[in-house]
């Protein structure tokens, strides 16, 4: 569990990033946090894993401050994906890049070649084994990077903007492999613009403006709050478009999901 | 005549193993919004990259077929030549920005035009502003964030207000408002200048209602190309996984049901409401 207790942060800068953030996020959820540019939402995830410290105010992760621990021992629990791969790939071929956490935590032999495997496999990326990360194509880079934090099985998946340069089919992979995840009871924390990624996944959604939490409730609720979502620089889904431009023919407002709007639309064309 | 006009084109990168694009032919006349997509890696960069020369002069690899750009054969002439012309905005920013203020590399490609000095502020200004970073004009571009310097390689290639402008997935970076806002900025320019606009972009959901044309590609092909509405309805852009708006998939999954028939899906809003309104009101 994570637990965000009054958290401010202020940057080196002078830049005060969050004011008084609280939040718990249990374990097993899927969540989406989604705002305008600047809104703070890097800067909150950065917590979760000790890579922040917040100014005043505390984050407990499994019930222990993050202060008290190091980035190195939090790492273990809270996988982070940035949002540029390049910012943490660095190894010469993608099976060092994978095997080098790994290594980190004590993973020797069969168990280090295992590991390695499945992570490629999942990732669809077995046969840039041993190429390097740089002549990756900036889609495949960000599944490097993602490999190489699955690979140890962290209980919670922290991911800054992961559909960004990835085309429509590997995004529908990307959230297939996030469901799976979640069935696992896996905690995975997702930052994004991508509203149309969000409606298809209907997680929690948590929205953000100027360093403040501005609403917090399930997808269809949150991404069909009008006056929210423009506070947070965020549009309407195209499907709840359609629904609140129809909204005098007496249907609801809050739908998001595709296929729930042709049952909606199809009972009511059938009651003709 | 054609302002971008390629016949035959193959190119392989040096010391690649197969071509990048091959044997593509394609026509784009002046004034058109022509939106490019297709799966990662289906050759969409290396055709932008051909378009203001930097294939064949700055990447080299094995060219053939012809590429005419504006009337000029690009492999006759060089890059700053062909960027009188053409303004491309790269996927990474990063890649694009150098100077150390934000108003600096947005006068840059002017100063090289040798615009006289009060009318090169002006456009500096007004590229600024339309851009909404007329605030940012005297912070360096490397200390912004990922969608601020979006902004900023935007402001640069519209400030020479060229004849074609190329944008790779220009709004990856913002969210999803601003994204729309530089959409609309875009199709402003479109519309009041003529001023072509090639857009290579997977999220069709913002930025289809601009597009008077829709070009897929995929492993180095064209394999669709026309109207938007008849792309999207297309069985081929349902195949390749082409990002199809939701709401032509939602008329797609009443027709379906035999509940919608239209000449052609919609693509925006407006018109699947419209469509909707008929039958409800029945």
């Amino acid at each position: 569990m994570i637990e965000v207790k009054n958290v401010y942060y202020t940057y080196p800068s002078g830049v005060e990033a969050l004011k008084d953030i609280s939040l718990t996020i249990r374990d097993g959820e899927f969540i989406a946090i989604m705002g305008q540019n600047g809104a703070g939402k890097t800067t909150l995830i950065k917590h979760f894993n000790g890579l922040l410290k917040s100014t005043k105010g505390e984050v407990l992760i499994d019930g222990i401050n993050t202060k008290k621990k190091s980035v190195a021992e939090l790492a273990r629990n809270v996988g982070f994906v940035f949002q540029n791969p390049d910012s943490q790939l660095f190894s010469e071929t993608v099976e060092e890049e994978v095997a080098f956490a790994l290594k980190n935590f004590g993973l020797k032999d069969t168990m280090l070649k295992k590991r390695i495997t499945w992570a490629l496999e999942l990732l669809g990326l077995t046969e840039y084994r041993k190429t390097s990360p740089f002549m990756l194509s900036g889609g495949e880079r960000k599944r490097v990077a993602l490999a190489s934090v699955l690979a140890w099985n962290p209980e919670v998946v922290v991911m800054d903007e992961p559909t960004i340069g990835q085309d429509h089919q590997q995004k529908e992979k990307l959230r297939q492999f996030i469901i799976q995840l979640n069935t696992q009871g896996k905690t995975v924390v997702v930052v994004t613009h991508d509203v149309e990624f969000v409606a298809d996944c209907a997680p929690r959604v948590i929205l953000m403006a100027e360093g403040k939490i501005i609403k917090d409730g399930l997808g269809k609720e949150v991404l069909t709050d009008v006056d929210c979502l423009d506070q947070a620089s965020i549009v309407l889904p195209q499907i709840t478009e359609v629904f609140i431009e129809l909204e005098d023919f007496g249907l609801p407002r809050n739908v998001i999901d595709l296929y729930e709007a042709k049952e909606i639309l199809l009972r009511r064309l059938d009651e003709k | 005549m054609a302002i971008i006009d390629i016949n035959g084109l193959s190119y392989t990168y040096p010391n690649a193993t197969k071509p990048a694009v091959q044997k593509v032919s394609l026509k784009i006349e002046k004034g058109d919004f022509v939106i490019l997509t297709g799966p990662s890696g289906c050759g969409k960069t290396t055709i932008c990259r051909c378009f203001n020369g930097l294939i064949p002069h700055f990447y080299q690899g094995e060219l053939e077929g012809k590429i005419r750009v504006v009337g000029l054969d690009v492999a006759e002439h060089p890059i700053h030549e062909l960027a009188r012309h053409v303004g491309l905005v790269f996927q990474n920013p990063e890649n694009q920005l150098f100077a150390l203020s934000v108003e600096k590399d947005v006068a840059f490609g002017l100063e090289n035009l040798g615009v006289p000095r009060d009318k090169m502020q002006k456009q500096v200004n007004w590229a600024l502003e339309t851009a909404g970073i007329f605030d940012l004009r005297e912070r360096a571009p490397h200390e912004l964030s990922g969608g601020q310097q979006q902004r900023v390689a935007i402001a640069s290639i519209i400030a020479m207000q060229p004849e074609i402008m190329v944008l790779d997935e220009p709004t990856s970076f913002l969210d999803p408002l601003g994204a729309r806002k530089i959409f609309e900025v875009i199709n402003e320019l479109n519309k009041s200048l003529e001023m072509t606009v090639i857009l290579v972009e997977h999220r069709l959901d913002l930025a289809a209602r601009f597009a008077n044309n829709v070009i897929v590609m995929d492993k180095g092909n064209i394999v669709l190309n026309g109207e938007p509405r008849a792309v999207f309805g297309s069985q081929e852009a349902r195949l390749l996984g082409v990002g199809i708006p939701k709401v032509t998939r939602l008329y797609q999954v009443l027709e379906d049901e035999n509940k919608l028939a239209g000449d052609r899906p919609p693509a925006t809003t407006k018109e699947i409401v419209s469509l909707l309104s008929e039958v409800l009101k029945k």
